[in-house]
């Protein structure tokens, strides 16, 4: 039988606010257990949640960024259970009026666009963090990150993949910091998924049972987790079993995923609005406040991109992996032409990217300026250095010996397009090499490219290549 | 001394006439005299008090004195005051020293007021009687078998038996105005928004407000005084000018137009009680005031609403008393889950254990709609009601509560007929209107009675102008208990 996946995201969207979302206290990550939590924070008793509003004004943000409803007015509740990290004995969220609904998110899996819909985005207050290693038979409490603010990001069962899944997942990773709600730091817990996932005959238009897999902090992870449960979830049935809806945990150790709690034990969290709290009200001039200060968003700058130079979908794609990159490759091909934009293009999501990686940089910390790769590519444009001294000339302007026409006239690195030049260049490598022109003549085409790699070195890399091609065609044509 | 009011005690620290600590060790010695048998008081704590009044003296000879610099007065032991214990009645806090200060105390204390020690109450606010108090019930100074009324009887009692002469008190249901009336005192619960509940420990965050104890109208309005104004860090603290509660202390009441509502006046009000609030109204015709019969039809839910409301919210409030961080936990256990049952079940007192098990039934998957959800569509109808009745009166008068101090353990196995001794002052809270109690006669057995007058929103000045009218022609304020004074 063949089957088809469903999959829905929930994503825990750390919001990149200095404070929590209803205490003063700090909620910068790594410091010493317990020192970033105030007597909000701990629940003492008679301390009252004040909304923080620059939460709100995030997920506003967010809202619009993915075409949203704001509401006008949205309600926080009290999800009601005990545990130790949570100091109140309930999380205060929004449950029946969320603060975003709706949204779409566009998501690319190889050449295919698809377009996943949210079902809403709402605010809530992350818990504590319950220390079972550290102590022999005892548990450690850690309430610094109790009260830190989250968007919880819900989407439609709308994914059919784990690709999918993590195409979105990269989409919305990639909005959240374009859009500087969340600095995206999934090791440290800032982003964070759980997946619904289901499977069902192909072509059945009734949901299976789902199974959600909690806690999934890294894209890899994700893939893997909804791989594995997609296989387990199909054996199961293929055995005639039947999927009981539950909780489960993916373990990266072993590469499964196992049961946490079924249906069964499920709480009743017993919401209810929060008295301490009145109802959040979005008026529509904070909203348009809010909307003038959007940047241009990621769909946005691609389709332009594209327009604009002629890029594929796929190179448009790489440069606005976020906004700084997209706003550099804007700086790099400032008023360029189609044929240098795409230069900007390949030389960004090329050398520079590669670079970056290896020296773990971000585009924000490039040694070489979006200034300085644009003057490096116009003297490629107008042929004054070949794409391969261009490497060169692009590793001195990294060291700092200064941007490209100081170095090419330094180091003498002009490209030699000045046909007489290249003529004698080429006559002596000939003359030197009577072998590899009778090889050639009988008819082995490699000793051409040993011979264009002769004149090349002769010239120190200078020649331009193209040149030296068609005087050699020529000179062993003749 | 110790039996003036809080505007004499004003005069006379102004004039000279005596110091805050004079005062202060005054009241000091009567508590130490008289909280064994009446058990008004958690904590006394002489050093930290006379500490504060040397303060205050200090403050007044450097000539940067308010009116009530150097004033003693007792919290009730619900708000938070930094390095005082802080146990809101319970065992689960017998052992929690609040390191911070209420709104409430932080304002008393700006203001140079010396705190003599936090008030004995029912634990956690929840009774009408002060006997599910953990630290032992609080005895009525007028008869000591009698309760003084809860929640906040040891405030109320401490100011009747002139331990205090104000008192900060809370009120959900009644918690201020009932006391006040069985103890022969004043009490004003404000307007829903305008005393700050931030450090105040939490029973039902929307019904919940502090206000002000005291023995009159006038002395009431001082306090008030210092206590509203706006904290931000309440987010249902309103943002309102500052006003002076006294302002029309002195406004003649000719013309003013009384609401008797008929159900304020039907079955299970006693006798004594009618009698003495209709003299009161009698009272207030002459000095020029009309009458007019009004109805609050949906007032007999407000008993049934509130103990669905009420308990919802203290079901989620009280979920912080875990035993995890501070206040009460189990000596032994087996694991996380027994540490919660234990430390619970030996931290809460049977009254609160009851309203957190009513609470969580009503929030429950299946419940909710039924009761928590219907309970707050009625509370809207019961608010309607009063903005109907507000469109033909001034203010509302009637008993605060049907009858007059009860015995010492009369009620306390019934709750339903502990619950029904709040049954005029419920709707206001669940209305978030402002309403008072001030003394108005004894019934047969020399128990005081009060009169509750209910104002519309924001009209505490008002409520304060038509007591102080009627304290001005009678002296139903000014008795004092036997052995007392």
């Amino acid at each position: 039988m063949k089957w088809e996946v469903v999959i829905g995201l929930e994503t825990h969207a750390q919001l990149s606010t200095v404070s929590k979302i209803f205490s003063g206290a700090a909620t910068a990550f790594g410091a010493a257990p317990n020192t970033q939590a105030c007597g909000v924070d701990i629940a003492l008793p008679g301390v009252l949640p004040v909304l923080n509003t620059g939460a709100v004004e995030r997920a506003i943000r967010f809202g619009l960024a993915v075409g949203g409803k704001i509401n006008p007015r949205s309600i926080f509740a009290r999800k009601n259970y005990f545990y130790p990290d949570l100091p109140k004995g309930y999380q205060i969220s929004q449950y029946e009026l969320p603060i975003v609904e709706g949204g779409r998110v566009t998501i690319q899996v190889g050449d295919i666009e698809k377009t996943v819909q949210l079902t809403r985005a709402h605010l809530e207050e992350d818990a504590g963090k319950s220390l079972h290693e550290d102590f022999r038979g005892q548990t450690g409490i850690d309430l610094n990150r109790a009260g830190t603010p989250l968007l919880e990001i819900v989407t439609e069962p709308d994914m059919r993949s784990a690709e999918e899944a993590v195409a979105y997942a990269r989409a919305l990773h990639t909005l959240v910091r374009w859009i500087d709600v969340c600095d995206g730091n999934m090791q440290e817990g800032s982003f964070r998924c759980d997946a619904n996932v289901s499977v069902r005959p192909a072509g059945s238009t009734t949901l299976g049972t789902r199974r959600e897999i909690k806690n999934l902090n890294s894209f890899r992870f994700l893939q893997q987790a909804i791989e594995y449960e997609v296989r387990w979830q199909i054996g199961e049935i293929e055995d005639g079993r039947k999927i009981q809806q539950a909780t489960v945990l993916f373990d990266p150790d072993t590469g499964e995923t196992r049961m946490m709690r079924t249906k069964e034990d499920a709480h009743d969290y017993r919401y209810f609005p929060d008295p301490d709290l009145l109802p959040l009200e979005v008026t529509a001039e904070r909203l348009e406040a809010v909307r003038a200060a959007m940047p241009v968003l990621p769909q946005a700058r691609r389709e332009h991109f594209a327009v604009q130079f002629g890029l594929t979908p796929y190179d448009a794609g790489l440069l606005t992996a976020s906004r700084e990159l997209a706003d550099y490759f804007d700086a790099t091909a400032s008023g360029a032409d189609a044929r240098t934009g795409k230069l900007c293009a390949n030389w960004i999501s090329g050398a520079l990217s590669a670079r970056l990686n290896e020296e773990g940089l971000d585009i924000s910390q490039s040694r070489v300026t979006a200034l300085q790769l644009r003057g490096l590519i116009d003297r490629i444009a107008d042929g004054t250095i070949s794409g391969k001294i261009a490497k060169d000339v692009f590793d001195a302007i990294w060291i700092g010996e200064g941007d490209a026409d100081q170095i090419i006239t330094a180091k003498g690195l002009k490209q030699i397009s000045d046909s007489g030049e290249l003529e004698k260049i080429v006559d002596q490598v000939l003359a030197a090499n009577a072998q590899q022109v009778a090889d050639f003549r009988a008819g082995k085409e490699k000793a051409f490219n040993s011979l264009v790699g002769q004149v090349m070195k002769a010239s120190r890399g200078k020649a331009n290549p193209q040149q030296v091609n068609d005087i050699l065609r020529r000179k062993l044509a003749g | 001394m110790s039996n003036a009011t809080l505007k004499e005690l004003s005069v006379q620290l102004a004039a000279g006439a005596c110091s805050s600590v004079e005062l202060s060790r005054d009241f000091i010695n009567k508590i130490n005299n008289l909280n064994k048998v009446l058990g008004c008081f958690i904590t006394v704590d002489t050093e930290r008090t006379l500490a504060q009044a040397k303060s205050a003296d200090a403050q007044r000879a450097a000539g940067r004195a308010g009116p009530l610099t150097g004033v003693p007065l007792a919290h009730k032991d619900i708000f938070c005051a930094k390095n005082w214990l802080t146990t809101c009645g319970s065992r689960m806090l017998a052992n929690f020293v609040a390191p911070y200060d209420a709104h409430v105390v932080e304002r008393c204390d700006a203001a140079g007021m010396v705190t003599l020690g936090k008030t004995n109450m029912d634990e956690f606010a929840m009774g009408s009687s002060n006997e599910t108090s953990y630290f032992g019930p609080v005895r009525n100074p007028w008869n000591r078998d009698v309760v003084p009324g809860g929640s906040s009887g040891g405030s109320a009692a401490a100011v009747a038996a002139r331990l205090a002469p104000a008192a900060t008190g809370t009120d959900t249901g009644g918690s201020i105005r009932q006391p006040a009336a069985l103890t022969g005192i004043c009490g004003l619960k404000p307007t829903y928004g305008v005393v700050s509940r931030y450090g105040m420990i939490a029973f039902a965050s929307s019904l919940d407000q502090a206000g002000p104890m005291a023995r009159s109208a006038e002395d009431l309005g001082m306090l008030l005084n210092v206590m509203a104004g706006h904290d931000p860090r309440d987010s249902t603290s309103l943002e309102r000018p500052a006003e002076d509660y006294n302002r029309s202390l002195e406004k003649p009441l000719l013309g003013l137009r009384i609401g008797l509502p008929r159900e304020f006046f039907a079955a299970g009000l006693t006798p004594d009680v009618q009698r003495a609030v209709e003299a009161a109204v009698a009272e207030y015709k002459k000095l020029g005031a009309t009458v007019v019969d009004i109805s609050l039809p949906n007032m007999e839910l407000s008993v049934p609403v509130y103990y669905v409301l009420a308990p919802a919210e203290a079901s989620s409030n009280l979920s912080r008393f875990d035993g995890v961080r501070y206040g009460h936990r189990a000596a032994e256990y087996t694991d996380l889950m027994d540490m919660y049952k234990r430390s619970r079940a030996e931290g809460f007192g049977a009254e609160v254990k009851r309203r957190i098990l009513i609470g969580t039934y009503v929030l429950s998957h299946g419940y909710y709609d039924a009761y928590y959800i219907r309970a707050q569509k009625l509370r809207r109808l019961i608010a309607g009601d009063f903005v109907q009745a507000f469109k033909q009166c001034d203010v509302i008068m009637g008993p605060t509560s049907p009858t007059t101090a009860f015995k010492l353990g009369e009620k306390s196995a019934d709750p339903v007929q502990m619950y029904l001794s709040d049954i005029y002052t419920i709707a206001v809270n669940l209305a978030g209107l402002p309403g008072m109690s001030i003394p108005c006669g004894f019934d047969g057995g020399g128990l005081p009675v009060g009169l509750q007058i209910i104002g519309n929103y924001f009209d505490e000045a008002g409520m304060l102008n038509v007591a102080h009218q009627y304290q001005l022609v009678t002296d139903w304020h000014q008795h004092a208990p036997k052995g007392i004074a």
